[in-house]
């Protein structure tokens, strides 16, 4: 399995510059203009002269090679350099004055340094829908299978349909009317100033978080819960149920170990391919919620033709993809010892 | 012994011995009709087919019995209530919100039902054949890869600068909005299906009645269907009840966009979009479009579980 | 207490000498605590030479500001002058080819250093260096040289005489940035700079203390503003990002932010939320135009690359003037208002509806809707109703394709507009495109607005201060968007009149604020009657502040925060 982990890993590289290839064409052949979200009172040939400055009207290969060079080369060093900065490795590198880094157009600062000032929202909040929703997902799943069709399983299966059809944009909207407008109990906007340093700052953040992770987690859960409880179903009326059932195996250990474990592997699909979009941020409910995350960069990105951020953002979604596919991978392989890789 | 499970029962290419034995008298009808006999049993199945059935029948010769037109604006009567004239009352420009949601469903439907098929369709394809044959995983997987990291947005750009135009020449206005959006939705959504697909597959072709059909010389392809494709049936199931539900509300964050169906031409997820911030005002604008959402997919979700276990022999024969 | 300011504002240089001495002053400064700010679009940067946008020069106009500004009546108010250069006090030279500003005494930037004039000349240097991109740049359209007299006096010449020579720095659209800090940002390594267009020294109110971009700002006070006890408020929080509605929810209904900027939102839901009493819907009115522009070229796809330009002939009945003037008589505007603009909208007929001394009134006849009068036009023109309902002439059917960008409000418009126009035999199809792609100008879709493959368009424009006279240029022959220049022009229905560029030209050479007005009304009139355009709506800003907070002056002509440095909460 090791050796398959690094063949897989050696051709994620190739894999991962046709991606970044591919994105790049797309954005050069989407409609879009970095100048498009001007007031109409900036005229034609200022808007020309913004769009030379920002190097827009060079040519395709050009631009996708700089963007290599700055995304891969420049970027590395850059971090290196900052992490040898007064430690013994400082002098290795040249000044980094003359490295051009992957600069965003709307914002004129270096894409790299949004992204990691973006971050810490999106993991605190759509990472805990994540976890949120796992932590649901798998016990409701778990018990609605076992006890098919009891009232357990009935109401489950209810609120999971209602939680996957009615779109996030709703579900946000009428968790503000009700907790913020009505009630008064959370803060319908996201406050990214917040230093969280004591219990009372830490309060704060809980219940400024509750909405946004209970609207994400909600539809998370939902989900998960579905592809839980039908992948128990096909296993607990396997041959080897019965046959632990009749050793004399606990019900709890059948249930538990036996059937959990043969169960996950379409949740962990699910998960794994759940990951990569933790760090693609939730973009509705970030907008709602004014979590200004990831997801909120990326929108902003798009939509202002901010090529640089979208294909730089796309890039690192990219690699969390191919990463945790081949994470979710080798997981198959020690769920199911049979699966083999070679 | 009714439910030896697969690997007895698999190798006669067939659900039980039992069954083997019908089968070989009455192929065809002793089949569909166990399949069927059991999904009546289904109380679940039966209530969500009717719910379904009903909510076709109403989407389809509603506006018979409903003659207002759903784009007819009545600005005098903006955001009203519920009431005799308007049962689900009206927006604000006043149009009817009954008509709308009976010429939205017919969309959203329409919408839901194909671009789910397409993508489940797709998916379960290539998850299979990545699954099943080794030379295949590595480039379909690496395909979806490529799939699942595309920037959604500028694809959709690219995808109706290319073709809007074609295939409006080609169907008119209408049809040709309905294919691309059909397209886009299935292209952009069945990667998850695929992933989820191979990582059964995976596992089930190890198992003992793969390995015992193969050893009597069965060919790869009839393995495929008659031993891989009934064993992942319900991840696909559940695939395709989701899958409803989230074609119906992409359609709308579609058409939000602007990229979706001309602003006049309502929509299910349409209207709870815009509806959603009237929420305070006319509670119902929001209620009947959710709600029809809701019921559709609640629905959908029923069929499926009673089609899983009627598909699923060891279940039928209980 | 109101004379007392006055009489500090007109004292102003003496007062600031003496700010250090002037005990009760400093102790109101920042007495108010945090003012909370929500734009729904969030600044990218600080420095509005970089981004033109409206959130980015709002957001920038708390911490730089220009010599003067525009306050709400749209009237020029010295900021760090004691008083607006003019003809009539020797300001400006009588060939109009200089203007000379005499800063105010003792200004000093945020840092603590002397405010200069070598600061300003600094700031066109920068502007205008052709590597730097600069948004702002029309700004300093036609300045020859920019001089610094002394410390204290700005000289600017121009190229040409300047019948209205208030372009560079007057309105926030042309603050002066600080020499010491942007000397090594010049040209192309304007984006480099990021600490500095993050975090810009100014004259302001204000200072920056955290930048997040695309996401919130905290600003504190200035310590070394120029009025001792201004702002009221210790410390601004800026947030950014969301929807419209939502924004004038936090404001109106949770009451979690002061101030809400730019609320377009369906005028019953701002009223139902106004109703939970926590809050004030603001509007004030500038410049702008809600207008549809009607084709005057064919934009049949069968034509090709000659598709929607000049050399693909005229559009089939679009250039029948009876057939607009029907379209906009069927057109009640007044509905158009009631549904999607409430008191951030009003009925025009012009499409230079503002300031009032350049208003028209030849064609208010359209203000009411007269269906029997459209009717009546098209059937004396020739028009008429086939079977379906659609009025045709010589195998030539009245059916449009009517085009906008997505927003609410737009697809509200289109539909009641798709109604009337029903009434009289008119068939609309609609199309709504992205707004980033129709605003786009990307010359390789088809969706853009100069390519305006339609027959009719719809969307706002409308130009920065008061003076219409570039406004008006924007309807030129020459200015008409082709495949040759690149679908660059801002002539967007095609009309070309010889008349209409010589009265452009006459503009240009006339001083007199009578004459020009006069001239402004006649190319107004000369536009509308033509039925290239018809305008719909005179828009204004609508915004939403706490019942709390007091001294809000909604301006259209100038940033809205423009006189944040007065505003206080309510004891």
């Amino acid at each position: 399995m090791g050796s398959y982990a690094i063949r897989r890993l050696l051709f994620a590289i190739p894999t991962l510059l046709v991606i970044s290839f591919i994105v790049f064409g797309i954005l050069d052949l989407a409609p879009g203009d970095p100048t498009g979200q001007l007031p109409l009172t900036i005229p034609p040939e200022v808007r020309e002269q913004i769009r030379e400055a920002l190097g827009f009207n060079q040519p395709f290969i050009v631009r996708y090679g700089l963007w290599l060079q700055q995304f891969l080369i420049n970027e590395p060093l850059n971090l290196l350099e900052k992490t040898c900065d007064g430690t013994w490795c400082a002098d290795w590198f040249a000044s980094s004055e003359t490295r051009l880094r992957v600069t965003s157009w709307s914002t004129r600062s270096p894409v790299v340094d949004l992204i990691i000032e973006r971050t810490p929202q999106t993991l605190w909040v759509v990472g805990m829908s994540y976890v949120v929703g796992i932590l649901i997902a798998i016990p409701i799943g778990i018990v609605s299978a076992y006890k098919q069709y009891s009232i357990f399983d009935q109401v489950g299966t209810f609120i999971s349909m209602i939680g996957f059809s009615v779109p996030t944009f709703f579900t946000g909207v009428l968790m503000i009317v009700i907790f913020s407008v009505q009630l008064g109990w959370f803060p319908s906007v996201y406050d990214t100033t917040l230093v969280v340093n004591d219990w009372p700052s830490f309060w704060l953040q809980v219940k400024q978080m509750i909405m946004p992770v209970m609207v994400l987690a909600l539809f998370n859960a939902s989900q998960l819960s579905r592809f839980m409880r039908a992948s128990m179903l096909d296993n607990l009326s396997q041959d080897y149920v019965r046959t632990a059932r009749a050793k004399g195996v606990a019900e709890k250990i059948v249930l538990l170990v036996h059937v959990l474990r043969n169960s996950l592997i379409p949740v962990i699909t699910v998960i794994a391919l759940s990951i990569p979009q933790i760090f693609g941020g939730a973009i509705i409910t970030e907008q709602i919620f004014r979590v200004n995350g990831l997801g909120a960069l990326l929108i902003n990105g798009i939509q202002s033709a901010d090529y640089p951020l979208v294909q730089t953002l796309t890039f690192l979604f990219a690699v969390l993809i191919v990463l945790f596919n081949l994470i979710a991978d080798l997981l198959y392989g020690m769920l199911d010892p049979r699966i083999r890789y070679d | 012994m009714t439910d030896m499970g697969k690997t007895a029962g698999m190798n006669s290419g067939s659900a039980q011995p039992a069954d083997a034995f019908a089968d070989a008298l009455h192929p065809h009808r002793s089949h569909w009709g166990d399949v069927w006999r059991q999904f009546r049993t289904h109380k679940g199945a039966m209530v969500g087919t009717f719910v379904f059935v009903g909510i076709i029948l109403v989407v389809v010769f509603g506006s018979y019995f409903h003659t207002i037109d759903p784009q007819f604006l009545d600005i005098r009567n903006k955001n009203q209530g519920m009431s005799f004239a308007h049962p689900f009352g009206t927006d604000n420009l006043g149009r009817d919100m009954l008509a709308q949601v009976i010429a939205g469903g017919r969309v959203s439907l329409l919408v839901g039902v194909v671009a789910m098929a397409l993508s489940l369709v797709l998916g379960a394809i290539v998850g299979v054949l990545a699954g099943f044959f080794k030379p295949l995983d590595g480039p379909l997987m690496r395909l979806t890869d490529l799939f699942l990291a595309l920037p959604i947005l500028p694809l959709l750009l690219v995808i109706i600068l290319l073709f809007r135009d074609p295939l409006r020449k080609q169907f008119g206005p209408e049809t040709g909005v309905f294919i691309l959006i059909v397209f886009i939705i299935g292209i952009t959504s069945w990667m998850q299906t695929a992933r989820i697909v191979r990582g059964d597959v995976l596992a089930l072709k190890e198992r003992e009645f793969v390995l015992a059909a193969r050893s009597i010389g069965t060919r790869s392809w009839k393995i495929v269907l008659r031993h891989i494709f009934p064993n992942v049936m319900s991840p696909i199931m559940v695939s395709a009840t989701l899958g409803i539900a989230s074609a119906i509300i992409t359609e709308s964050a579609l058409s939000f966009l602007g990229l979706g169906f001309p602003s006049d031409y309502p929509t299910w997820g349409r209207l709870l979009f815009d509806g959603k911030d009237f929420i305070q005002l006319t509670p119902t604008r929001v209620l009947w479009p959710g709600l029809a959402i809701s019921l559709t997919v609640l629905s959908v979700n029923y069929i499926g579980d009673g089609l899983r276990d009627a598909l699923d022999p060891r279940i039928r024969g209980r | 207490m109101k004379h007392l300011k006055a009489l500090l504002m007109a004292t102003a240089a003496t007062a600031l000498v003496a700010s250090s001495a002037f005990a009760d002053g400093h102790a109101k400064r920042g007495g108010d605590g945090q003012l909370n700010i929500i734009y729904w679009q969030a600044p990218s940067t600080l420095n509005p030479y970089l981004s033109g946008g409206t959130k980015d020069v709002e957001s920038a106009s708390l911490i730089i500001e220009p010599l003067a500004k525009y306050n709400e009546t749209g009237e020029m108010v010295p900021a760090l002058v004691d008083e607006i250069p003019t003809v009539a006090n020797g300001g400006v030279s009588e060939d109009l080819k200089s203007i000379t500003w005499k800063f105010s005494e003792g200004l000093k930037w945020s840092d603590g250093s002397a405010f200069k004039a070598s600061d300003a000349v600094f700031t066109w240097k920068y502007c205008t260096d052709p590597a730097g991109g600069c948004a702002q740049v029309s700004n300093f359209a036609d300045v020859e040289n920019m001089e610094a007299v002394d410390d204290r006096t700005l000289k600017i010449s121009f190229s040409k005489a300047k019948p209205f020579p208030y372009g560079p720095f007057v309105g926030a659209q042309s603050p002066i940035i600080q020499e010491a800090q942007f000397k090594d940002c010049l040209g192309a390594k304007a984006p480099e700079c990021t600490d500095q267009n993050f975090g810009p020294v100014g004259t302001g109110p204000f200072v920056v203390t955290e930048f997040k971009p695309n996401d919130v700002i905290q600003y504190k006070a200035n310590d070394n503003y120029r009025v001792p006890d201004q702002p009221a408020f210790a410390t601004v929080l800026f947030k950014g990002g969301g929807d419209a509605a939502s924004s004038a929810r936090s404001v109106l209904e949770t009451g979690e932010f002061d101030y809400a900027w730019n609320l377009q939102v369906e005028p019953e839901i701002l009223s139902k939320m106004a109703a939970a009493g926590k809050g004030k819907v603001v509007s004030a009115y500038g410049t702008s135009v809600e207008r549809m522009m009607i084709n005057q070229t064919n934009p049949d796809p069968a034509l090709g690359d000659k598709r929607a330009t000049l050399e693909g002939g005229k559009h089939p009945f679009l250039t029948d003037k009876n057939v607009v003037k029907a379209l906009s008589l069927a057109i009640d505007r007044g509905i158009l208002v009631e549904a999607g603009y409430g008191s951030a909208g009003q009925a025009t007929c012009n499409v230079l509806p503002a300031p009032a001394i350049y208003a028209s009134e030849a064609n208010d006849e359209c203000k009411t809707q007269n269906v029997e009068l459209a009717n009546k036009l098209l059937d004396d023109a020739g028009w008429v109703k086939g079977g379906d309902g659609v009025r045709e002439k010589d195998g030539v059917r009245l059916s449009v394709l009517y085009q906008t960008s997505t927003n609410g409000v737009r697809q509200g418009t289109q539909a009641l507009v798709k109604q009337m126009w029903q009434a009289i035999g008119v068939e609309t199809e609609l199309r709504n495109l992205d707004a980033s792609v129709f605003f786009g100008g990307d010359p390789s879709s088809p969706d853009t607005f100069q390519k305006f493959y339609a027959d009719i368009e719809m969307y706002t424009n409308n130009f920065d201060g008061t003076d219409p006279e570039k406004y008006m240029a924007n309807w030129l022959c020459s200015d008409i968007p082709s495949s040759k220049n690149g679908w660059q022009g801002s002539n967007i229905q095609r009309f070309c009149d010889p008349a209409y560029d010589a009265l452009v030209a006459e503009m240009s050479k006339t001083a007199a604020l009578e004459k020009r007005a006069e001239l402004a009304k006649k190319m107004n009139d000369m536009l509308v009657q033509s039925g290239s355009i018809v305008p719909l709506i005179h828009r204004g800003g609508v915004s939403a502040h706490a019942n709390t907070l007091e001294g809000v002056k909604m301006n259209e002509w100038d940033s809205e925060l423009w006189n944040a440095a007065e505003w206080k909460r309510k004891k």
